[in-house]
């Protein structure tokens, strides 16, 4: 394209993906820089691993354009193929094959000569700490070890831009923090554009530059993490209540102060100007209405409240969720 | 990446993962040893057929053609294997034509059922069931190839559409029964009723066995080259319809 206009290592324009009579992506529009560490960020079904599945060329687009690194991913897909990498969200390993033995073989694909391979091949795996097993067949490693070689896999044909496809899903709180170091390492050492798709708010929050909020196919919010919270602004209160009078979040409305509300089991996060100022004026409307509080707490604002605020749901509301997943990030939540 | 490299690094890995598994090799002996055996002897004694060929020696060739079919067709199952373990996304996502990798995938498979076969039958000249010299042998190779290459395809052609490994075998075995039994393996065609005559003459597999079978020194009843041209024939067809089918499978 010769627009004129400086275009980014990633350009997506009005893509949009329909799978029968679900509209999964609604005209995308978006620019991803060289060197940035993107963060796709939403729930589970929001489009995520649709945008990335396109933009890898495993996909094709029902309508829109979108160019990596220059090349149109419909109708250059050998070029775009040779400038990526891509961590699936699912794994994607052979484990009847050794670590070692699965890193050749993407070597080979990417018709990497025998040398740089046996030397690529060292690298990545003393990155993610698995040379010593590098010899034992992949059905013995653990999840965070299939994650990691993933990662090393990913990394071997040395890709402008890498994809991360949930990178840390259904992992240890202590691997997902190795594997946060290694992503930040790459960026850092290979100056490569990184783009990760989470539905983990803290995750996007630490390591990414830049965030796009993604819900039901649209991008709602584009900017730092830190810009996304301070335009929410003041802080969050956590009020803990026996019984969710309407009435009583009708009168706490009337406050200019107050900015959101949502009700998550029986608690409401109230977003406020200033939270010191205003729990005041909860306990007084409370009074007023014989309303029970339990528990009041502050924090400050993080990326849920901001997705929150955006689309007045739940990140974790989403049904797909898991589980256990959802202990996990309201706990994560809870602790700031 | 070139065509013949990608299609080597596709055919490695099948082979490795296929001399790590000692004991898939040794299971898929037993099947073809329990026909030869089983059938060999309980059939033997009421066989009378051209001359002294004897009913294990007129069926050895058409049971290693079985041992192909089975092994070849299945070989549709690492496909649906890897769908369902991601490792085909690794695969697709990389640089190189799905026709390399289709190829590749077929190469690996040939070379496998292959070795399987030869096992058998060498496993048959040693117990003097099958007589043949050099010539025979590398015939009996030619077909050998032919009769798998054009099965991985048809296995092939089935896993790209389907998802699910465990409907496969069950489709599989719908069709490798028919195709073994209506070929001529297990009994002389030229004292069979006009119906079955008709439908093993539209079977792909009796060719091979018949082939096969002249390669091996046993009595034949086709012409060698009608037996190669039907299947040449027959692989080219199946390739095509394989390689078209994988060419659009999505992950």
């Amino acid at each position: 394209m010769s627009d004129g206009i400086a275009r980014g290592t990633i350009s997506i324009t009005s893509l949009t993906k329909v799978f029968g009579n679900l509209t999964a992506l609604k005209a995308v529009n978006l620019e991803i820089g060289k060197g940035e560490l993107f963060g796709l960020l939403g729930p589970n079904g929001a489009g995520k691993t649709t945008l990335i599945s396109i933009l890898a060329t495993i996909l094709p687009a029902s309508r829109g354009t979108a160019s990596v690194c220059g090349h149109d991913v419909q109708k250059e897909q050998e070029a775009v193929r040779r400038a990526i990498g891509i961590v699936f969200q699912d794994p994607s390993l052979d484990d009847e094959l050794t670590g070692h033995e699965n890193l050749d073989f993407h070597g080979r694909l990417y018709g990497m000569r025998a040398g740089v391979r046996a030397s690529r091949i060292d690298e990545v795996l003393s990155l993610v700490d698995l040379s010593q097993r590098r010899n034992d067949l992949v059905k013995t490693y653990s999840g965070g070890m299939r994650r990691r070689l993933e990662i090393a896999r990913g990394l071997m044909h040395r890709p402008e831009v890498l994809f991360l496809d949930e990178p840390t899903l259904g992992l240890d709180p202590q691997t997902r923090r190795k594997i946060w170091i290694y992503i930040k390492s790459l960026k850092d050492s290979f100056g490569m554009t990184i783009i990760l798709t989470t539905h983990y708010m803290d995750e996007a929050d630490r390591l990414c530059s830049r965030v796009a909020i993604i819900d039901r196919g649209e991008i709602v919010a584009l900017d730092s993490p830190q810009n996304l919270k301070a335009r929410l602004g003041g802080d969050v209160l956590l009020v803990d209540i026996s019984d969710p009078n309407p009435e009583f979040v009708e009168k706490l409305k009337e406050n200019a102060e107050l900015r959101s509300v949502s009700i998550q089991d029986g608690e409401l996060i109230l977003t406020v100007t200033r939270g010191e100022s205003f729990v005041p004026r909860v306990f007084e409307t409370a009074h007023a209405l014989g309303v029970a509080i339990s528990e009041v707490s502050m924090r400050k604002p993080n990326l849920e409240d901001v997705f929150i605020q955006l689309t007045g749901r739940e990140i974790r509301d989403e049904p797909s969720i898991e589980p256990k997943d959802r202990v996990r990030i309201y706990r994560q939540g809870r602790r700031k | 990446m070139n065509f013949v490299g990608t299609v080597h690094t596709l055919w490695l890995r099948e082979i490795k993962r296929f001399t790590r598994n000692k004991g898939r090799l040794v299971g898929s002996m037993a099947m073809p040893a329990l026909f030869l055996i089983v059938l060999g002897s309980g059939f033997g004694s009421v066989f009378r057929y051209r001359g002294d060929t004897t009913y294990a020696e007129f069926i050895g060739p058409g049971i290693v053609a079985m041992s192909l079919l089975f092994s070849s067709m299945f070989g549709g199952m690492n496909v649906l294997w890897d769908k369902q373990f991601g490792f085909l996304k690794e695969i697709l996502v990389a640089p190189v034509s799905r026709i390399a990798i289709m190829a590749g995938q077929t190469m690996g498979t040939v070379t496998t059922s292959m070795v399987k076969a030869l096992v058998f039958l060498i496993a048959l000249l040693a117990g003097g069931l099958v007589r043949s010299d050099l010539h025979g042998l590398l015939l009996a190779l030619v077909f050998m190839f032919l009769i798998s290459a054009s099965f991985v395809s048809v296995g092939i052609a089935f896993a790209s559409r389907m998802t699910d490994p465990h409907a496969f075998p069950l489709i599989m075995n719908f069709l490798i029964m028919p195709v073994f039994f209506l070929s001529g393996a297990l009994f002389p065609l030229d004292r069979v009723p006009e119906w079955l005559l008709v439908t093993t003459r539209m079977n792909p597999l009796t060719y091979g066995v018949d082939g096969m079978r002249f390669a091996l020194g046993a009595p034949s009843q086709f012409s060698p080259w009608l037996n190669l041209a039907v299947l040449l024939v027959f692989w080219i067809g199946t390739t095509l319809v394989g390689a078209l089918l994988f060419r659009k499978m999505s992950v």
